[in-house]
């Protein structure tokens, strides 16, 4: 391919070349990681751009590490770490908090869940103090419970419920996953969150709850041999706990496509499909995971992108269309398609289309022009990055929690730009097969159906 | 606009190499009248090798007329082609250098966004196809029909939701007559009939040197700076600045709104207009909101539904300042059947509110608040775009970051109080309520 690349596209070699070596910062610049004897992890950035900092604890749990009847458990817990401890009751943490003018909340995910705090340098000391009193001393009272878990069911209608596009993925998802726990939406299902109790949620802070399942990370205008001082003071003491990693549950091997329908009150038609993939940490060659994340932003990376140029302008077929796939997951994922066909058209011609693409993938090579403007893309998006100490800190984060090295980040360029036109072509054949493809489509249901109105009574007690 | 995504949120972070640096104070704005009479807000920031610039022109939605939608169609098709370039050719030329471009349209104004590294191999191709995009769009037929299609898709998705369904009707029984009621996205009438010409003739008006605004924050110098603004703005048309926006003259009395959709929470909006940027009063009804309903846990409308009653997952208020006066907004979501109950906890927390105001513990409580967290507000170039966008736009002072933090500190609880009376009428809220009635259950 070499040979045919254009002279627009060698001056974006040379360009990315000039950058490369500009800029002598590597992402892990200035980071320093600790270990303590009870198992929990630091890593600190110092990044002294602004006075201010972030710090981030992050639990090695979430929906994928759940089962049936207690789905939506690690979403639950979250809501329930800021109703108080013996130390800070109920109304502290945010009260003190907001005192020393900090912003603060907590994100669950499939794989992690976790807690932040953002601050003006020189607080660092309040975040820890509450983190490690809650990492452990989580009152979980019963009444507190019985409120909140009326919240986390009003955040599940908000989200998925009324929201015919997320209701079809969470059936989607479900339908694409049938024994492992990826199947498992992370708000939980309805029924076990009617069905939950303050004794489930004291077993699973037990279990999860610990220094060795944590990672902590901040990241800001702070000197590390400093945080890692002040870390030592609050959470060394903290006793480990012996963390028992749920049964496998290896999900069966997919021999045919799956479709289902959803059907609810909804405007526009609507579809999601998917094909079994590896992630960065499952994939027995690495570099599939890195080809998937590259063919993802051919089809879907911008405006210039193949599907923004084809299918949205070009053939005018989809009103919207977009990829997804996650590189970063403890598991192994799917790389889904979705989309809304535009006015005229239906959703078997917007399938039909993406069809027609995903074939040519298979059958002729990607220009050297596209993957040029991918790791340009990739480069500048490494700067923009750096204007956020939250997104920097995530990233670590996360990676840490789904069992990744956070170095991996120092090598994020180099790996990309390492995927080539082949390795595209190649990872198409392999994972964009019929046998372990999943479609839903949204069957809009007349906007004037009544639903079943949830009873508020039977709730309160 | 489809975002750059996937891949580059997958990933991360690197880290600029700085050993010291004293302690940030508040971030200098330079400000001048750029060759063509736009007003230039600037602010260095040499620490990233980034460059975000944001053109804010007085064009927003208000500036419809009987066309609703205009204003953002107008924006929209900025970048979908130009006299050389097609839509295809100009998202290569930004993407290519790694450069996001972006356009978004509210009800005052519309934008145009450049974020580039600010080295000028990769800054200046991006920086021609921004002029470009900004001086000489084509409007082509084909192109305006695309988008018309498109625009009246997402008008159709907004009818499956209930939060654009309630934000809808909240501004159109507030705003009645006023040019801030009809929605920035229009309606399907009006984006069906809409012609080529208006689309022109609405970019011609506004997108004038002298109906500009141009922040830019990033890694360059004033010399640097003045350069840019002068060529951002040079093939730009060169009428006269547009008229302000009429000023709200609300007269409504208390009402109730109700509209049916098949979901299973109904979403509450409870508010009135209260006032325009720049208003004497802002940093009291500021201070006074951060207490009420704009702090997340803690404040007392979040407090009495959320925390106290587990009613909601959202329960919120805020002031939305505009060039004329925004709206004050209360706001929940909740299971149908609790809806009587979380409208009664919302009307009496904010009828003590508004009568009592806050304690002096409250208001020392908040102004720790947001004093102490001030640097975070503008730790990132993103967020002074924000800042320096607005004040710009809006004709703040140059000081009012500066003076910020003394602004707050210096609120009575008095100040507080008078100002939610002057501007918060118990007897004129409308109410909004979208769901399934009660009756028909």
């Amino acid at each position: 391919m070499r040979s045919k690349r254009t002279l627009l596209s060698l001056g974006l070699a040379s360009l990315l070349a000039a950058m490369a070596t500009q800029a002598q910062t590597k992402p892990s610049d200035n980071t320093h990681e600790y270990t303590f004897e009870n198992g929990l992890k630091l890593i600190v950035k110092e990044d002294h751009r602004a006075p201010v900092l972030v710090s981030q604890v992050w639990y090695k749990v979430g929906s994928t590490y759940e089962h049936d009847g207690i789905s939506g458990i690690s979403h639950a817990l979250e809501h329930m770490m800021f109703k108080g401890t013996e130390k800070f009751p109920d109304g502290e943490f945010d009260r003190i908090v907001s005192d020393n003018g900090g912003r603060h909340n907590a994100f669950t995910s499939q794989d992690y869940t976790g807690y932040y705090q953002e601050f003006e340098k020189s607080r660092l000391e309040i975040s820890f103090e509450l983190e490690s009193d809650r990492m452990r001393g989580l009152l979980l009272p019963e009444e507190e419970f019985k409120k909140e878990i009326r919240v986390v069911m009003e955040e599940r209608q908000l989200r998925t419920e009324d929201n015919p596009q997320a209701l079809t993925y969470e059936q989607f998802n479900a339908t694409a996953f049938l024994n492992s726990s990826l199947r498992i939406p992370v708000i939980g299902w309805m029924n076990d969150l009617e069905n939950m109790n303050i004794d489930d949620l004291r077993d699973w802070y037990e279990q999860w709850y610990a220094p060795n399942n944590a990672t902590l990370v901040v990241a800001g205008d702070v000197n590390a041999d400093e945080v890692y001082a002040l870390a030592k003071k609050y959470f060394s003491s903290i006793k480990p706990s012996a963390i028992k990693q749920p049964k496998p549950r290896q999900e069966i091997e997919q021999n045919g496509t799956r479709k289902i329908i959803v059907k609810a009150p909804a405007e526009l038609p609507y579809f999601i499909s998917g094909y079994k993939t590896p992630s960065l940490l499952t994939a027995e060659n690495e570099s599939d995971a890195y080809a998937l994340a590259v063919l993802s932003a051919v089809l879907d990376g911008g405006n210039s992108s193949r599907f923004a140029k084809k299918l949205i302008r070009g053939s005018a077929i989809a009103a919207n269309v977009s990829t997804g796939y996650s590189l970063h997951s403890r598991g192994d994922t799917l790389f889904h398609f979705d989309g809304t066909p535009a006015q005229g058209t239906t959703i078997d011609q917007l399938i039909s289309a993406i069809n027609i693409e995903i074939d040519l993938l298979k059958t002729e090579l990607v220009s050297q022009k596209e993957l040029d403007r991918i790791k340009a893309q990739v480069v500048a998006s490494q700067v923009y990055q750096r204007d956020s100490i939250s997104s920097q800190a995530s990233t670590i984060g996360a990676l840490e929690s789904i069992g990744l090295d956070w170095r991996v980040i120092d090598k994020f360029v180099d790996k990309i730009t390492a995927v080539s036109a082949e390795d595209i072509q190649r990872v198409a054949k392999k994972y964009f097969v019929e046998d372990t493809l999943t479609i839903a489509e949204l069957d809009p249901q007349p906007l004037d159906t009544r639903k079943p109105k949830r009873p508020s009574t039977n709730l309160r007690h | 606009m489809t975002p750059t995504k996937k891949i580059i949120s997958a990933f991360s972070a690197s880290i600029f190499i700085f050993s010291t640096q004293l302690a940030q104070a508040t971030p200098e704005i330079q400000h001048w009248k750029n060759e063509h009479g736009s007003k230039v807000f600037f602010v260095a920031a040499p620490e990233l090798p980034m460059i975000d610039i944001r053109i804010t022109f007085d064009a927003g939605s208000a500036r419809d007329h009987d066309i609703h939608g205009l204003a953002l169609m107008t924006n929209g098709l900025l970048s979908e082609g130009t006299s050389k370039l097609d839509a295809d050719a100009i998202a290569e030329s930004f993407e290519n250098v790694g450069a996001n471009f972006s356009n978004s349209a509210d009800r005052d104004s519309a934008t145009v966004n450049l974020r580039s590294l600010s080295d000028k191999k990769w800054l200046e191709p991006a920086l021609a196809t921004f002029i470009a995009v900004l001086s000489d769009p084509s409007f082509a037929e084909t192109v305006i029909e695309r988008e018309r299609q498109r625009a009246l898709i997402a008008l159709r998705g907004q009818k499956q939701s209930p939060q654009s369904i309630i934000s809808n009707a909240f501004y159109k029984n507030l705003y009645a007559d006023h040019s801030y009621a009809a929605p920035t996205l229009g309606y399907e009438k009006s984006m069906s009939t809409m012609t080529r010409r208006d689309i022109q003739t609405f970019y011609q008006r506004h997108y004038v040197a002298s109906n500009a605004t141009i922040a830019i924050v990033g890694d360059l110098d004033r010399k640097g700076a003045e350069a840019l603004a002068n060529t951002l703005t040079a093939k730009l048309g060169k009428k006269e600045k547009i008229a302000t926006i009429e000023t709200v003259n609300y007269t409504a009395e208390k009402k109730r709104v109700h509209i049916e959709h098949p979901s299973t929470q109904t979403h509450i909006m409870v508010g009135m207009p209260s006032h325009a940027r720049g208003d004497d009063d802002h940093f009291a009804l500021f201070l006074g909101n951060h207490i009420f309903g704009g702090s997340g846990f803690g404040s007392h409308i979040t407090k009495a539904i959320r925390e106290d009653r587990g009613l909601a997952y959202s329960a919120y208020s805020y002031f939305a300042p505009m060039r004329a006066q925004g709206p004050f907004v209360v706001g929940l979501q909740t299971s149908t059947a609790q809806t009587d109950e979380a409208l009664q906890v919302l009307n009496d927390t904010l009828t003590a509110f508004v009568n009592n105001g806050p304690n002096d513990h409250e208001l020392a409580a908040a102004k720790r608040d947001i004093i102490n967290g001030f640097p975070l507000r503008i730790a990132s170039n993103s967020s002074l775009l924000n800042y320096v966008s607005l004040i710009g736009f809006y004709d703040l002072p140059l000081d009012y970051l500066n003076e910020f933090t003394d602004k707050v500190d210096n609120i009575t609880k008095k100040q507080v109080r008078d100002a939610f009376a002057r501007h918060i009428k118990l007897d004129q809220l409308i109410t909004v309520t979208v769901g399934q009635s009660a009756d028909e259950g």
